[in-house]
């Protein structure tokens, strides 16, 4: 046998039998879990279920007759989960709801640590014996394991601002990858045959950590949403990786669950965005230079005042409000709360539309408002709020831009075209806060700011949008 | 060892597909608690990390071990206590309009 340590009982022992009954409940507690995620109201006692399992699953582990000295054990449970309560309690450190990206990304990096060190442990043990079967686990374990790491780790640095939140890309870029991604795989293929040779399996790990930063260095901003849901999928693939080598059920079930959901998230932010998995990864949105075949020339733009937009939001019987990434960097988010509610007071209606892609990450929007107190059922997703707009007397675009972009629907030419966007042009009236005339993340013009139902609010979103509450509290 | 590696097939893919039946059923409100929830559930690493740090398999594994145990640890108590953060943020409109 191999050093799989978790033994599927072929006698059957009682502490055995126990063991797997802690790890089928706590299976059960993992699936009832997410369920709860599918509505706010239950989503908190979902994830009490879910810790719950997690509790059961480190229980059913200790139970183990492999585990012989708790001393190491104790001591890197006190270590990391003061850690985790120092990052986890706002109390202490506050992460800003902004910076929620970069935490899940740091998360993801420490979770990947584990698996690759676990999988290095048993190769480092019994190499030279692992069956075949055993071998290709592990092998996949560490792989992905480190691939996640340094790609949770640039992407981190990335969104920190520690390094270049830029799309990083040189002539050749895709052919390195594919070269080294091939080395990797041919060396998989060596050790998985030959589990002896220590070179193949040191060289492919560093191969994999060397992929994981160069995966992640071409990748945009705007795209990281992509890359974190991927990196989500093979830390759970990785962790599953990991249940096959030690032949443990609960580890295999967890990470197919994280696995599904870091894919179907990656598919559906490319859905959102009108690009396939391809070109995210590959095609670095940056070097695209197609140039809308509409220009701004012979356009122009209405400026308007604070005081008449003040004027046209307070006697507006309902407003959607389609809130940008530029919103949340400007921390806006509660004195928008400050105007919504004037405008609710003065009689009208106010929600939020809100774009799949608008954040960091999916749904990082959602959170941004929520944090800023606005009820959960004002946010309505993009399919369900898209048919309102031709009854809205404004829409009011803050800091969004691509996202609102006709030429999604009318232009061929243009780089965004196909993109699902939200249908503010539909509404009556439509006003734009926004710093300037420049162009948004995919650099292109964007006629709705030209439509004659348009106005522009220039200035930075948190000033304008004081001005708004000053000028609606003095009519 | 080919049954065993059969039945963990079946596993693996069942539970793929459970997770990707309850995760279809997630809005899109609640996208960014679902993926700092699948972070934390990656953690269950810790599973595998407890038995390398107790299974007196010699020093290095131990200490390999140990710092596995702690990387998964912070992944797991870090994880869902942010989750549970975020979570109680999304409130419902109290003074609903009639």
């Amino acid at each position: 046998m191999t050093g799989a340590t978790l033994t599927v009982s072929g006698g059957g022992s009682l502490r055995e039998v126990l063991i797997q009954g802690i790890y089928l409940v706590s299976s059960v507690f993992f699936i009832i879990g997410l369920r709860g995620l599918s509505s706010p109201d239950r989503a908190r006692r979902g994830m009490g279920q879910a810790s719950f399992g997690m509790l059961l699953a480190v229980i059913g582990t200790l139970l183990q007759q492999d585990i012989v000295r708790f001393d190491w054990i104790i001591v890197g449970l006190l270590i990391g989960s003061t850690i985790g309560l120092i990052i986890g309690r706002p109390l202490w450190i506050k992460v800003p709801m902004t910076s929620m990206p970069q935490f899940v990304a740091i998360s993801h990096m420490f979770g990947a640590i584990a698996a690759t060190l676990v999988g290095v442990n048993e190769y480092l043990l019994y190499g030279p014996q692992l069956s075949v079967g055993t071998m290709t686990a592990i092998g996949f374990e560490v792989f992905l394991g480190a691939l996640t790491v340094t790609g949770s780790f640039m992407a981190f640095g990335k969104l920190q601002e520690i390094i270049t939140g830029r799309a990083v890309t040189y002539r050749g870029q895709n052919a390195v990858n594919f070269v080294l991604f091939g080395t990797a795989i041919v060396l998989l293929g060596v050790v998985i045959i030959t589990p002896g040779l220590a070179a193949a399996f040191w060289g492919m790990v560093l191969l994999a950590g060397i992929l994981g930063v160069l995966m992640v260095i071409p990748i945009g901003g705007a795209d990281m949403p992509v890359v974190i849901s991927l990196l989500n999928a093979y830390a759970g693939l990785s962790a599953s990786a990991m249940g096959f080598a030690l032949n443990n059920n609960l580890l295999i079930i967890c990470g197919a669950l994280d696995g599904a959901s870091g894919f179907l998230l990656s598919v559906l932010m490319c859905k959102a965005m009108n690009r396939s998995f391809a070109n995210v990864l590959f095609g670095a949105f940056g070097a695209v230079t197609a140039i809308s075949a509409k220009s701004a020339a012979g356009l122009t733009a209405r400026a308007i005042t604070p005081e008449d937009a003040a004027v046209r939001l307070a006697f507006a019987r309902s407003v959607i409000v389609i809130p940008g990434y530029g919103l949340a960097v400007a921390q806006a988010q509660h004195i928008l709360r400050e105007l919504a509610d004037l405008i609710e007071k003065k009689g009208g209606t106010v929600r939020y539309a809100i774009h799949p892609v608008a954040g960091r990450m999916p749904g990082h929007m959602n959170v941004l408002l929520a944090e800023a107190n606005i009820p959960y059922d004002q946010l309505k997703d993009m399919d369900e709020i898209n048919s309102e707009f031709d009854r809205t007397d404004v829409a009011l675009v803050i800091g969004a831009n691509d996202v609102v972009n006709p030429a999604a629907r009318t232009d061929p030419s243009s780089p965004i075209y196909g993109m699902p966007i939200l249908n503010a042009d539909h509404a009556q009236s439509i006003i734009v806060l926004k710093r300037g005339m420049g162009s948004g993340f995919a650099g292109i013009e964007n006629e709705l700011f030209f439509d004659p139902k348009t106005s522009m609010l220039f200035g930075d979103a948190k000033s304008s949008l004081t001005k708004l509450v000053a000028e609606i509290k003095a009519l | 060892m080919t049954g065993i590696v059969i039945m963990q097939l079946y596993v693996f893919v069942l539970a793929g597909y459970v997770g990707y039946q309850v995760i279809t059923r997630v809005p899109p409100l609640l996208h960014t608690p679902l993926m700092s929830a699948a972070n934390a559930i990656t953690g269950i690493s810790l599973v595998g990390s407890l038995v390398a740090a107790g299974s007196n398999r010699g020093a290095l594994s131990s200490a390999l071990g140990m710092i596995a145990v702690i990387c998964a640890s912070i992944n797991v108590v870090g994880g869902f206590l942010i989750t549970d953060r975020m979570l109680k943020m999304f409130k419902r409109d109290e003074r609903k309009r009639p």
